[in-house]
């Protein structure tokens, strides 16, 4: 009877250690991941990846779509690497996305971390190119934007201003990016020609703003006053809610 | 995704070239304090005829940094990409460093591998191969491949050693692939070479036409100039004519899409509304102008036989002898539509005689807007009536009052088969306007290399050139020549020699067996190219190829020299606007290479007068004074002059009397070290001797340069030449900028040549009798000729090609810059989406490009930075492993010679 | 051949030594001939072949173009593959753990863990951890060191351990919605840096080797494992493989369970009832087909239904068991 009971107990705790040495390494392997995935924003995906955390969850990190690319662009991540391990990502000064019409790492992809929903190239969104004007060429008036002229959506996603320079009567052209059809290919931080490329592929998620939603720029938005006014009856302020007699009744010191 | 695609990709990707350099600033921490022992000196860039200043830094022996010279009018201290690597073109790890021979067991073979000799070893070799050339075929059995690129003392040095040491004129620059139709185009105009305004014209212009010059990528720095223009004045109007969309329609106002060839309609069709609309400025033209007009059957300076041609070259050739007119060349010549044209004047293309202005005005007749825009309409995809509209807005701008009006042009019109025709007509519209030779107003032809002005043109290094304007046929010229360079009478040839694409066939008839290529890569940059790598390689020639890297040519060569690259000499260039500028030698080649100008004097040492002033052969010579198809034997003369048989070229053209005046060392020099002084181990200052020699022939003759010393003043930054009393001058035959204009002119065209004409009406001569025209610009009409090869069933597309802004011509140099290379790594074939989609074809695949001579096969890229129009392709010739040129047709503008690399047939297709 | 052929195993005090069962006990026969030797090692031999024969279709594939009428022979790694471009194959773990980030995979993934499932769940679960996982050439050699060294358990730690870390792999795929396991598998890190390149994934391995060398014996594969958590779980009742065991020849010995990596399937007791090792933990790797000096042990294919399999269908032929004895 003793033995019996002090053998479950034995049994119990156990059980109970294991669990616990379990739920320790738990914890540890809670925080790495984490960690990787919180530490990584800097990782250029291949196209039509979707949102990071649709990508992370979905993408089995087989290597497939680094054997799909044509052009060596893709790789996946090292252990150690600044990339959370076994995902696919690139580093467009080394390579960047060539954007092959049919986007062969798309078809490769099992899971669908590279998005099915891409049906042309031209619209995936790997990055956004950004450019760093105070060490950009061409935005100190030399005649290089090779950006721009390498750019695969030339004058929809680097189009080049003519600004004029104070020095002398030489136009600048200087290149300007824009985030509405910019693929984030990397084709222009891969052919910048400074030694460290003055525009770069960052999410855009780490540069881009983005205004109120309550304001609409003038000049930018067309609309016209509305001629057939509809008087709403939504009362989205509850009654009961009511700060200004809140604040009117504090009883506080004047 | 097949595997073969992926490694296909992958292996064009990684393409030919890229040899990486860097310029070694050790682990500078505080960039002032690593500076401090820097030199700057300041200099010109090594690129296009735009004519940079350059600020060059060295430190050790090495180039450590560049700048854009600030104080340099034309580039205020920027740089277009290119120009900001100067500093790494001379230091890719593939240089050249020793000279190398095609041995087998230590003897030359022509078969064998290239193996490291000595320098006397080399030139022993190309002496004795030398003599058996000139002995067996004459002086005109050896040639040289000059440049403009040449510093102006190197060609300079190369033509006096051909011209008055070989006798033989068959040296030619590959300026004639560039210049030469903007040439004959001045000197049938003005008699005279060379721009009258400069760039200051784009700061006081109204209106700037592009013809067929992509300024946005070939001169960087101009077109900054003339963006700021556009930006700065709101009557600016930029329009842009080309034969697909390219980076200067950016900001052009109108953008005009032509066929091929139809610039000479467009043109025509501006003439005829100037008339029509009463626009003539009829004092100017009345005062300082006469109208004229040649023949049009002419031929495209192909061969003559197809005797070499490949089975399917035989067609297009056969049309050098007969052509039979299209519908739209039939009305545009006045002819009837089908009719069969023997070219009977293939020989004789640049004759031409005075007409009078009711000739002129019947001669544009045809060219209204309905025919002109239904032919030269270039983009399917555009509305007759779209194209129509643009084409009067053109006409209007041009035509407007007190609208001012520069043309510019590179080898959109030069790089045509009827390149001296379309220069000319854009002379003729700006001289009917009145709009020439003022600020702001002129036609204006932009030179595409650095020296190409400066040397090819003004020193002369063509076939058929003297310095300052002067030709070999004017015996006048030779006498003036012959007097300054201290020859015996008709020491010089009469006869002009080949020009550079007739060198190339004369290789291939085996007319010339010695061959010396200089600055330039003749076996990249000439067009058919399968037939002259061929006869190079396979034929009993020797080629000498001088070069600092490693290209086409010099694999062809037999024999590589190592030279010095621009920094690693002294040298001169002269820009498209006139000016010349100077730099000095800022380090020492390296290892065993030495500067061009050693190379010809040396070489020049190994012979004696006795080899070459004895009577010589010269097939085909017919000259007044001249025994036929013979140079006298001159020696007698020069025995009389002073000089023996035994005295060596050398002293007799080099280290003369009046070259050793200029002592080495030099104060202007600062230190700075001369590396052919000291490798050929004398004391007197070569380059600057040559320069003296050389100004002579301009000074007083309309060509004015200043002393060697003024350009290397500190605070001198090039001068545009004319430079009277230190002086330069602005703008050409205008009284008021240019001294040489007779007093009270107003405007005074003085060049002096073809200034006699018989006269006739369009159809020929009628009065034999020359008349006098001095101080006259002539009006030419020209009427429209279809190119020689157009799309068939078969070939089935235009193909075109050109430069690119980030790499320099055959890329030798800019493909060494790795972050260059890195930008542009390989040629692609720029097409319509449309075009590629019919053929099967996505941006990326690979694809075949094939034509009559020859297939290379690139990557399609239907986006990018040219756009083209349905049914024409793009390209670009920097890439050796995309050979472009064994595409290309090499039919010639039959006046000048330049071969029209803008357009032949190809068909494209899947590899 | 007859039973005075066999070598008697001999005691430390030099009697021979029988079985709790009273059987003598043999001395396992080395076979002096290569052909024997193989036949002994013909498992070990096998596994190995087909671990690196795997590993080089992959790598064959990713880096030098291998291919089957024109698409790539085996694209991708152990997490998912294509074969020929046709045939896709998937982790069904990490696939699991994918679906419970509520992120749905493609159709392509789930049919290839499907495939997977089906083959491993037919053949026998943890075939694939000694037949193909990478990581076992590491921890057989750290096994093999560990025997020669006669290095002892540091700590010791329930088998069962692997199943919770199984668990835990699920619940944090969940919490944190990526497919946790995946994220830190050392399994991944070693394959895939052998296809695609090494980065810091030796690390991992390395630790999985000092821990199967010093602390515990087969430590990963044994104990933590939750991929092998996995299999054991799939393979447990629907696979076709299994060790059949002929209780009239074996004499208790202990030779299969001292070489077993997973000893505790080889309960005598059970053994004898059944006629076969359970099938599940087993992972099939034939070791103790190899080491039983009585041929007592041998894999048996049953496409039929388990239950149905007698013990007397074990007995085996005796030719077999004289060709296993013969030196």
């Amino acid at each position: 009877m003793t033995t019996n009971r002090k053998s479950r107990r034995e049994f119990l705790l156990k059980t109970l250690q294991g669990s616990a040495l379990t739920a320790t390494g738990a914890l540890g392997w809670f925080y790495l991941i984490q960690q990787q995935a919180q530490a990584s924003p800097h990782a250029v995906r291949p196209p039509g990846a979707e949102s990071r955390e649709e990508f992370y969850a979905r993408c089995i990190k087989c290597g497939q779509c680094v054997q799909a690319c044509p052009f060596d662009t893709l790789d996946l991540a090292e252990a150690g690497s600044y990339v959370p391990v076994g995902t696919p990502y690139f580093v467009p000064r080394q390579t960047p996305c060539y954007l092959c019409p049919d986007i062969p790492c798309q078809e490769a992809c099992p899971t669908g971390a590279i998005s099915e929903t891409l049906e042309k190239i031209e619209d995936s969104r790997m990055g956004l190119a950004v450019i760093d004007i105070e060490n950009c060429l061409s935005w100190q008036g030399l005649r290089c934007e090779i950006c721009y002229r390498e750019c695969p959506l030339k004058d929809t996603a680097i189009s080049v201003e003519h600004q004029p320079r104070r020095l002398s009567k030489h136009a600048m052209l200087v290149p300007l990016v824009h985030s509405d059809a910019c693929t984030g290919c990397g084709i222009c931080e891969k052919v910048c020609p400074t030694q460290q490329a003055a525009i770069r592929i960052v999410p855009p998620e780490l540069v881009q703003g983005e205004i109120g939603e309550h304001y609409r720029l003038g000049w930018k938005s067309e609309t016209s006053i509305t001629q057939d006014f509809k008087s709403s009856t939504d009362q989205s302020a509850k009654d009961s809610e009511n700060p200004a007699l809140d604040y009117l009744n504090q009883d506080n010191e004047l | 995704m097949s595997i073969t695609r992926r490694e296909f990709l992958k292996s064009n990707i990684a393409a030919v070239t890229a040899t990486t350099v860097g310029i070694p600033v050790s682990q500078v921490v505080n960039a002032a304090e690593a500076e401090q022992d820097w030199q700057w000196d300041k200099s010109v860039c090594r690129f296009c005829g735009t004519g940079c200043g350059i600020m060059v830094a060295t430190k050790n022996g090495r180039i450590v940094a560049t700048k854009g010279d600030p104080d340099a009018p034309v580039n205020k201290g920027l740089n277009c990409i290119k120009g900001y690597f100067l500093g790494k073109i001379q230091y890719g790890k593939d240089r050249l460093t020793k000279p190398l021979m095609r041995m087998t067991d230590g003897q030359f073979d022509k078969k064998g591998n290239f193996q490291v000799v000595s320098w006397e070893r080399a030139f022993d070799e190309m002496e004795k191969q030398f003599r058996k050339a000139y002995g067996e075929k004459g002086p005109h059995g050896v040639s040289i491949f000059g440049s403009g690129q040449y510093t102006i003392q190197e060609g300079y040095a190369a033509a006096k050693l051909m011209k008055a040491g070989f006798r033989s004129n068959n040296i030619d620059p590959n300026a004639r692939h560039c210049m030469a139709s903007a040439v004959v185009g001045f000197i049938q105009t003005f008699g005279i070479d060379e721009p009258a305004g400069n760039y200051d014209d784009i700061e006081y212009t109204d209106t700037a036409v592009l013809w067929g010059a992509n300024m946005a990528e070939m001169h960087p720095i101009l077109w900054a100039r003339a963006s700021d223009r556009k930006l700065s004045h709101d009557k600016m109007k930029i329009v842009n004519l080309t034969t697909y969309s390219n980076m200067c329609s950016d900001i052009s106002d109108v953008e005009i899409i032509f066929k091929p060839n139809t610039d000479l309609a467009i043109q025509n069709y501006i003439a005829r509304e100037i008339i029509k609309r009463d626009a003539v400025d009829h004092d100017f033209v009345k005062k300082h102008c006469v109208f004229a007009t040649g023949p049009y059957d002419i031929g495209y300076g192909m061969r003559g036989t197809d005797k070499f041609a490949y089975a399917a070259e035989k067609d297009t050739q056969a049309k050098e002898r007969k052509v039979t007119l299209d519908a739209a060349e039939a009305i545009a010549q006045r002819r009837k539509p089908g009719e069969v044209v023997k070219q009977g004047n293939t020989k004789k293309p640049v004759k031409h005689w005075m007409i009078g202005f009711e000739d002129f005005k019947k001669g544009v007749e045809p060219y209204t807007l309905d025919f002109v825009a239904e032919l030269a309409k270039g983009d399917p995809d555009e509305s007759l009536a779209s194209f129509k509209k643009k084409l009067k807005q053109l006409a209007d701008l041009y035509i407007e009052k007190d609208r001012k009006v520069v043309s510019f042009w590179t080898m959109g019109f030069n790089q045509h088969q009827r390149g001296s025709w379309v220069n000319e007509q854009c002379y003729a519209n700006h001289l009917l306007l009145g709009k020439q030779s003022k600020p702001g107003d002129g036609a204006f032809s932009l030179t595409g290399q650095p020296s190409a002005c400066g040397t090819a043109r003004e020193v002369g290094t063509f076939a058929h050139r003297l310095p300052a304007d002067m030709v070999v046929m004017n015996p006048k010229h030779r006498a003036r020549s012959e007097k300054l360079w201290k020859l015996p009478a008709k020491t010089l040839n009469p006869k002009v020699g080949s020009h550079y694409t007739k060198l190339m066939r004369d290789l291939e008839d085996g007319k010339v067996k010695w061959a010396w290529i200089q600055v330039c890569n003749p076996f990249q940059n000439t067009a058919n190219a399968n037939h002259w790598i061929t006869a190079a390689r396979e034929m009993d020639n020797f080629i000498v190829c001088s070069e600092a890297y490693p290209g086409i040519s010099a694999k062809v060569a037999d024999l590589i020299l190592p030279v010095a690259m621009i920094y690693e000499k002294w040298g001169m260039y002269g820009n498209a606007e006139r000016r010349t500028q100077a730099w000095r030698e800022q380090v020492a080649p390296p290892g065993d290479a030495r500067t061009d100008v050693w190379t010809l004097l040396e070489f020049s040492k190994r012979f004696k007068l006795k080899d070459v002033w004895g009577e010589k052969k010269i097939p085909g010579l017919k000259s007044k004074g001249f025994k036929e198809g013979k140079l006298p034997d001159v020696l007698a003369d020069a025995g009389k002059m002073g000089y023996s048989p035994e005295d060596s070229l050398y002293k007799v053209l080099f280290e003369n009397d009046f070259t050793k005046q200029y002592k080495w060392p030099d104060a202007i020099a600062k230190g700075h070290a001369n590396s052919t002084v000291e490798d050929l181990g004398v004391d007197w200052f070569v380059e600057k001797g040559l320069f003296e020699e050389y100004a002579q022939f301009g000074r007083g003759h309309q060509h004015d340069l200043a002393q060697f010393d003024v350009y290397y003043d500190d605070k001198v930054r090039g001068l545009k030449w004319p430079v009277i009393d230190g002086k330069e001058t602005q703008w050409r035959f205008n009284e008021r900028w240019d001294p040489y204009c007779k007093a009270g002119s107003g405007f005074d065209f003085y060049g002096p040549a073809l200034k006699a004409l018989p006269s006739g009406d369009l159809d020929g001569v009628k009065n034999k009798n020359k008349t006098k025209l001095a101080g006259k610009a002539k009006i030419f009409f020209r009427p429209y000729a279809a190119p020689v090869e157009q799309p068939d069933t078969n070939y089935d597309m235009w193909m075109t090609t050109g430069r690119v802004l980030e790499h320099w011509h055959s890329g030798t140099m800019t493909r060494r810059v790795e972050e260059l290379h890195r930008a542009v790594p390989a040629a692609q074939i720029f097409m319509n989406p449309d075009d590629a989609d019919k053929r099967g074809l996505a941006r990326n695949d690979l694809a075949w490009v094939e034509s009559r001579r020859g297939k290379i096969k690139a990557r399609i890229e239907t986006q990018g930075r040219n756009r083209m129009p349905k049914g024409t392709i793009f390209v670009p010739w920097f890439d050796e492993g995309v050979f472009i040129n064994k595409v290309t047709l090499d039919a010639t503008c039959p006046m000048s010679k330049e071969t029209d690399f803008k357009k032949c047939a190809v068909k494209v297709y899947k590899v | 051949m007859n039973e005075s052929d066999l070598k008697p195993k001999l005691g430390r005090d030099g009697e021979p030594m029988v079985g709790t069962n009273g059987r003598p006990m043999h001395e396992l026969l080395d076979p002096p001939q290569l052909r024997g030797k193989i036949t002994v090692w013909r498992f070990v031999i096998l596994r190995r072949i087909t671990q690196i024969g795997i590993l080089l279709l992959f790598f064959g594939t990713a880096h030098w173009g291998w291919s089957l009428a024109g698409e790539p022979l085996l694209s991708g790694n152990l997490s998912g593959s294509e074969f020929a471009g046709l045939i896709p194959m998937a982790d069904p773990f990490a696939v699991l753990q994918i679906v419970l980030t509520r992120a749905i995979p493609d159709t392509e993934v789930l049919i290839g863990a499907a495939l997977i499932l089906a083959l491993y769940g037919l053949i026998a679960g943890r075939v694939f951890c000694v037949w193909v996982c990478p990581v076992n050439l590491v921890t057989d050699l750290a096994g093999w060191l560990r025997r020669r060294l006669h290095i002892k358990d540091l700590l010791h730690l329930p088998r069962t351990t692997r199943y919770l870390v199984l668990v835990a792999a699920l619940l944090l795929s969940a919490i944190t919605a990526v497919a946790a396991f995946e994220w830190i598998s050392p399994i991944g890190m070693l394959h895939r840096e052998l296809i695609y390149g090494i980065g810091l994934g030796w690390i991992a391995v390395l630790g999985i080797f000092i821990l199967d060398l010093f602390v515990i014996r087969h430590g990963w594969c044994g104990h933590l494992c939750p991929l092998g958590a996995f299999y054991s779980i799939i393979g447990r009742r629907t696979a076709r493989l299994v060790v059949a065991f002929d209780t009239a020849s074996c004499t208790h010995c202990g030779e299969c369970a001292t070489v077993c990596p997973e000893p505790q399937v080889l309960n005598l007791k059970k053994l004898e009832q059944t006629g076969w090792v359970t099938p599940g933990e087993c992972s099939a790797c034939g070791r103790c087909v190899g080491s039983c000096p009585e041929a007592s042990l041998e894999f048996h294919w049953s496409l039929g239904r388990r239950d149905g399999l007698e013990p007397k269908f074990t007995q085996f032929s005796p030719e077999i068991i004289s060709q296993r004895r013969s030196p």
